[in-house]
């Protein structure tokens, strides 16, 4: 395991070194990636401008979801997402090689497809969510210091299991791909607000069927100390961890099932 | 003349063949329409009205603007000639008799023309089954709509062209287009109506062309302008369609020049 | 046998689009691979080779553990594929003709180095490697240079380094020679050529060009239609299949083309003639005989037949007896 992290180190960095000869693209991409996060919150500050609060939740509170949600999301961004390029690969013909070697098909493409420019976002997120705890009226407890950090690993957990499942699929059906980036992309743009903002059904489908309402709504009621309206039993705010170990195995699941699916069709 | 409808009718068929991105697309802007439209929803409940536009307005322009997205070009940008630029075939475009930018043109609006039946029909029928629009009755004020949205596809084209002429001379489009994407996308109003903007910014915001990819036609579509209004937006539509066209000629003059000259 | 294949088969399904109709689409099963059983001995030098669509590229795949055949038995180094892919990958080095597995854009250097890491090759083993294949294959020169600016010949030999750095006891090579200039290929076939007998390395290649196989392969199987349709040793099947000889005589003087009963002369440069002669109608004794009796000879050899005849009658017999035809390859003479 470690070394296949230090191998994993060494792959990523050879590919942020191949990236860096094109120089002006490359930091030209990151930057701009920075500022296109800037304008998704500015969406919610000017939402803002025109009320001051949201179903009940203030600007500092949809801020910390947008802020754990986007931090969560563009972590596995960085370092998980590269999984969408398989397809691309495959049809390459470059996908083999990764499979002659004596290492993880996974690992290797998020390390070879290392995406650092990406960290753009991140950047931004990270920020906005700084200055969402500085803003936001917590009692910091113990219990809540817990429950953020978890929050945030597990949010980070669920969000790169969505995009390897959402890439799998795409081995079975590549024009997918489009449909897919609707519920990784989707699911991010809506855990920038509330749950209670969304109707029933689509609360059930953040909450069910693709859980990105784990990733930070349900703690947050905990961390901020809110009551949830639409009245869920309140063990989903701990729910969080379990929810990412389910998601994990099925993402590891889905993605071995996507690899044999290739290995018996070679298509 | 005739070219361009010929031009126009090949480009409209080869999107009509992409089926599954058409539907993985139509897929992708119904989700986002929904959840766009529970978000203003919630905006209302708190207050009846933002600016001239309430609830039913808010979700009407939600589904509407989504349909539209792709149609404006949103994502498509001009990746082939921009790669064309990079690699350096253009070249053989701009000793053709041709003229490029008209051929450009030509494409795009076969390309907006299908997008208009498919993806901007089906997301505007999905939202309609779930929430409460408001499309007006009056037949005159969807022939108005159309003449909006065709001069938004004319300007959209201009400003998409001119961006992909900066390739000319930073030979690297992705980030110039991504930038000038997401800076259209904002003040057209597909983010984001701007009615909810402060102010000061939307003020600012009616001075820019994008307001004329999204906002403006829909705001005929509601019947929110009328008379003088009505007329003031649709010339000012006009003008940056042929602002941006003139301006698209001039850069690719000097674009030519500078490649036929330089051989760069 | 370090890799045995047992009636391996290999179906594909192909939806092909039915005419017209935008919805429907039929489902066509197709065979790649159809009961090849093979077994390749440590060490040994296979050519493994077959027109177009023949079921080559299928089969290294799944000797490889990319594909997973549809039925029967594979063992590599004692190992399935299928199942222990990556125990298996450490023990393998496999070439695609087309496709590097370099880093494109970094220094052909880099390439190896991060390759080490990847085997996990001792630090000390992966130096002495590097260094006998870099004075080897020459390349020291562009060491230093980006993959993506190096000619096909250059890429190709960085390509064979990487896969034997980690000491693999097997190598596969699919269609290495494509594309080379003559030079090149000569480099290429000494390589593997010194790699098999130095380091014993069992190589298993499949190509199109024949004079690869004639040089370089000990053993040839020959595969059509998924089938394998000969497998012997290059010389056993030249001897079964090669329809012409051809005796080389340089004569005392020039003279006039040699009449020879059953041979015809095919060429005349000067004293030297060439008499080519079918192995059913004469052979090289009775010719030889003929010629000595009615001219003065100086010195003469027999070229054996050309290998590109000799596969193309292979691949026509192979075509005779298939997809219907259930006979296994036979000389056409007996």
């Amino acid at each position: 395991m470690v070394e296949t992290l230090g191998i994993y180190r060494r792959l990523a960095f050879a590919r942020v070194r191949a990236d860096w000869q094109y120089r002006g693209p490359f930091i030209g991409y990151t930057i701009t990636q920075g500022l296109i996060s800037v304008l998704d919150f500015v969406q919610i500050a000017v939402i803002f401008g025109r009320v001051s609060s949201l179903q009940g939740w203030s600007v500092a509170e949809v801020a910390f979801l947008y802020g754990t949600s986007s931090v969560a999301f563009h972590i596995g961004d960085v370092f998980v997402s590269e999984v969408e390029f398989a397809p691309k690969r495959i049809r390459l013909g470059t996908f083999d090689s990764l499979l002659v070697r004596p290492m993880g098909a996974m690992v290797q493409l998020c390390a070879d497809e290392f995406a650092f420019r990406r960290a753009g976002k991140l950047v931004q997120a990270v920020a906005i969510l700084v200055w969402a705890m500085a803003a936001v009226s917590v009692a910091w407890t113990p219990a809540r210091v817990g429950v953020f950090v978890m929050m945030l690993v597990a949010g980070t957990a669920i969000f790169g299991s969505i995009w390897v499942i959402t890439s799998s699929l795409t081995f079975w059906m590549i024009e997918a791909g489009e449909v897919m980036n609707s519920f990784t992309y989707g699911s991010a743009f809506a855990t920038e607000y509330p749950m209670v903002v969304f109707g029933r059904w689509l609360r059930r489908l953040f909450t069910f069927v693709v859980p990105a309402a784990f990733v930070n709504y349900y703690p947050a009621l905990f961390v901020l100390g809110k009551s949830d309206r639409l009245g869920g039993p309140s063990w989903r705010r701990f729910a969080s961890p379990f929810v990412a170990v389910v998601m994990v195995l099925l993402a590891s699941f889905v993605w071995r099932l996507a690899l044999r699916h290739y290995r018996s069709t070679g298509s | 003349m005739r070219l361009f409808w010929e031009v126009a009718r090949r480009a409209f068929r080869r999107f009509s063949t992409y089926r599954s991105a058409t539907f993985a697309g139509v897929f992708t802007n119904t989700v986002f329409g929904f959840i766009q439209a529970a978000i203003l929803t919630a905006v209302f409940r708190q207050r009846a009205t933002v600016g001239s536009f309430d609830v039913r307005d808010a979700v009407t322009f939600v589904f509407v603007s989504q349909g539209f997205l792709v149609v404006m070009g949103a994502f498509s940008g001009h990746l082939t000639l921009a790669e064309r630029i990079v690699s350096g075939d253009v070249v053989t475009d701009l000793y053709r008799p041709v003229d490029l930018q008209l051929f450009e043109l030509a494409s795009d609006v076969g390309r907006a023309g299908f997008q208009c039946t498919v993806r901007a029909v089906v997301p505007l029928l999905c939202g309609g089954l779930a929430f409460d629009l408001r499309l007006p009755s009056a037949p005159r004020l969807w022939l108005l709509f159309a003449v909006s949205v065709a001069l938004g596809i004319v300007t959209s084209f201009g400003h998409r062209f001119l961006v992909t002429l900066t390739t000319f001379w930073t030979l690297d489009y992705r980030a110039a287009s991504q930038m000038a994407t997401v800076v259209a996308m904002f003040f057209s109003g597909f983010a984001i109506p701007i009615v909810f903007f402060p102010d000061w910014l939307e003020r600012f915001s009616r001075l820019l062309p994008y307001v004329g990819f999204a906002q403006i036609p829909i705001e005929i579509l509601l019947g929110k302008l009328h008379g003088l209004d009505l007329v003031a937006a649709l010339a000012s539509q006009v003008a940056w369609a042929v602002v941006l066209l003139v301006l698209g000629r001039w850069v690719l003059a000097r674009a030519t020049h500078r490649v036929v000259v330089q051989g760069g | 046998m370090i890799i045995s294949l047992e009636d391996v088969t290999k179906e594909f399904v192909v939806y092909r689009r039915a005419e017209g109709r935008w919805l429907r689409r039929e489902r066509v099963r197709v065979r790649a691979v159809d009961g090849v059983s093979l077994s390749v001995s440590e060490g040994e030098l296979v050519g493994y080779i077959g027109p177009n669509g023949a079921g080559k590229s299928t089969t290294i795949k799944m000797l490889t553990g990319i594909l997973v055949p549809s039925s029967g038995v594979i063992r590599v180094a004692g190992v399935d594929p299928q199942r222990r892919r990556v125990e298996l990958a450490r023990r393998i080095g496999v070439v695609f003709g087309q496709r590097t597995q370099l880093w494109w854009d970094l220094p052909l250097r880099d390439s190896f180095d991060l390759l080490r890491y990847v085997y996990r090759v001792p630090s000390a083993r992966h130096a002495s490697n590097l260094d006998a294949f870099v004075s080897l294959l020459e390349m020291s020169s562009f060491m230093e240079t980006p993959v993506r600016q190096l000619s096909l010949g250059q890429r190709m030999r960085g390509d064979l380094c990487a896969a034997l750095l980690h000491d693999p006891s097997i190598l596969y090579l699919d269609e290495p020679t494509i594309g080379l200039d003559v030079v090149s290929k000569a480099r290429v076939r000494e390589f593997l050529s010194a790699v098999n007998r130095e380091r014993g390395v069992t190589v298993v290649l499949t190509t199109h060009d024949l004079s690869d196989v004639e040089r370089l392969c000990s053993r040839l199987v020959v595969i059509d239609h998924g089938r394998v349709i000969q497998d012997g040793s290059v010389a056993s099947i030249k001897d079964r299949f090669g329809e012409f000889r051809t005796v080389v005589v340089d004569l005392e003087e020039p003279g006039p083309p040699l009449v020879v009963p059953g041979a015809e002369v095919v060429k005349v440069d000067g004293p030297r003639q060439w008499v080519r002669f079918h192995r059913s109608a004469t052979t090289a004794a009775a010719v030889v005989a003929s010629i000595a009796a009615t001219a003065k000879i100086r010195d003469l050899t027999i070229e054996e037949p050309d290998i590109e005849d000799v596969v193309t009658a292979v691949y026509r017999l192979g075509a005779l007896s298939s997809p219907s035809g259930t006979a296994r390859a036979q000389s056409p003479r007996e």
